[in-house]
């Protein structure tokens, strides 16, 4: 990744114009040709830099739901309680953190109903407590990893 | 409201947008929707608050933030919607949320901090507590140790193709 690859993610990071040609917009700002904003981001998402390049929704709007949920899973079961949890496709992001409470999940549904079923299935296989804790307000942050 | 066509459409670009001159044009193709509507659509839709934005999404940890703390907090409840407006406006802040307390555990306040290296993640922490009067609050702070699992472009229905991007890396 050189500097220009660090221009264009931090520039898209901010928003993508919906216009008949976006990507000659971006690329006026960029100073550079649309033809050479189009070759990096093909390679930034061949790369997985990128992990997706369009949308991002919101997922109670669309009627989903989504909660944060973790475990206090023993050192000794650590990789089998982790193995359980990543198998279900409702848990969308994993994380083991220093902490008890050590693994932190994302759970994200259709519908809230499923959300609950998930977690007790969870709880079921691995004979845990699953904390569960959905956001009851987001404050809003500009979210922007400077690359 | 959203109708039909705004669905299909909302669908046919969840795993990502053609990375061509003319994106929504190519959209419309396999829509079967003019340009124009695409991005009349899209441009509503984004109105809407439907869709929270459009542009890249990164791997952050490809691009060298290792150092990841979730900060929680134990905060008066009359003073978690000011503390979290507060906190939420400083740049190092990448998601900012209240959640509710649990038996035996009391934060109800939750920020993220994105780093490169946990030296700046923890002088960025003590710059916000003392910015915005939290010194005397419980916090703990839980550094990431491993990602399991981020879940990229393929989603098996619409509803979950959401915010979870950078969820609690």
């Amino acid at each position: 990744m050189d500097n220009l690859d660090k221009r264009i993610i931090n520039a898209l990071q901010g928003g993508f114009p919906v216009c008949d040609a976006p990507f000659r917009q971006v690329s006026l700002t960029l100073n550079i040709t649309e033809a050479e904003l189009l070759i990096r981001l093909r390679n930034l998402r061949a790369n997985g830099i990128l992990t997706r390049f369009g949308p991002l929704y919101n997922a109670e709007q669309m009627g989903g739901a989504l909660t944060l949920a973790a475990v206090k899973a023993p050192e000794d079961r650590f990789d089998e309680i982790a193995d359980i949890i990543n198998a279900f496709p409702e848990v969308a992001h994993n994380y083991a953190r220093q902490h008890t409470l050590n693994m932190w999940f994302v759970i994200a549904t259709e519908t809230p109903g499923q959300v609950r079923q998930t977690i007790e299935a969870i709880e079921e296989q691995t004979g845990l407590t699953v904390y569960n804790m959905p956001k009851i307000k987001e404050y809003f942050v500009n979210l922007k990893l400077e690359a | 409201m959203i109708d039909r066509r705004d669905l299909e459409l909302l669908e046919r670009i969840q795993t990502g947008l053609p990375v061509c001159p003319r994106p929504y044009a190519e959209i419309g193709r396999c829509c079967d929707m003019p340009e124009s509507e695409v991005i009349e659509r899209l441009a509503r839709l984004k109105q809407q608050g439907l869709i929270k934005r459009m542009g890249v999404i990164v791997k952050h940890r490809k691009l060298g933030y290792r150092a990841n703390a979730m900060v929680v907090w134990n905060v008066p409840d009359d003073l978690v919607k000011q503390l979290g407006g507060h906190m939420s406006r400083f740049p190092f802040v990448t998601l900012c949320y209240r959640r509710p307390r649990r038996p035996g555990w009391p934060y109800n306040l939750y920020c993220m901090i994105h780093g490169k290296d946990r030296a700046t993640v923890q002088q960025q922490l003590e710059q916000l507590a003392a910015a915005c009067g939290l010194a005397s609050f419980g916090r703990e702070v839980l550094f990431s140790r491993r990602c399991f699992k981020q879940r990229g472009a393929v989603y098996k229905n619409l509803a979950t193709a959401a915010e979870t991007e950078v969820a609690h890396g």
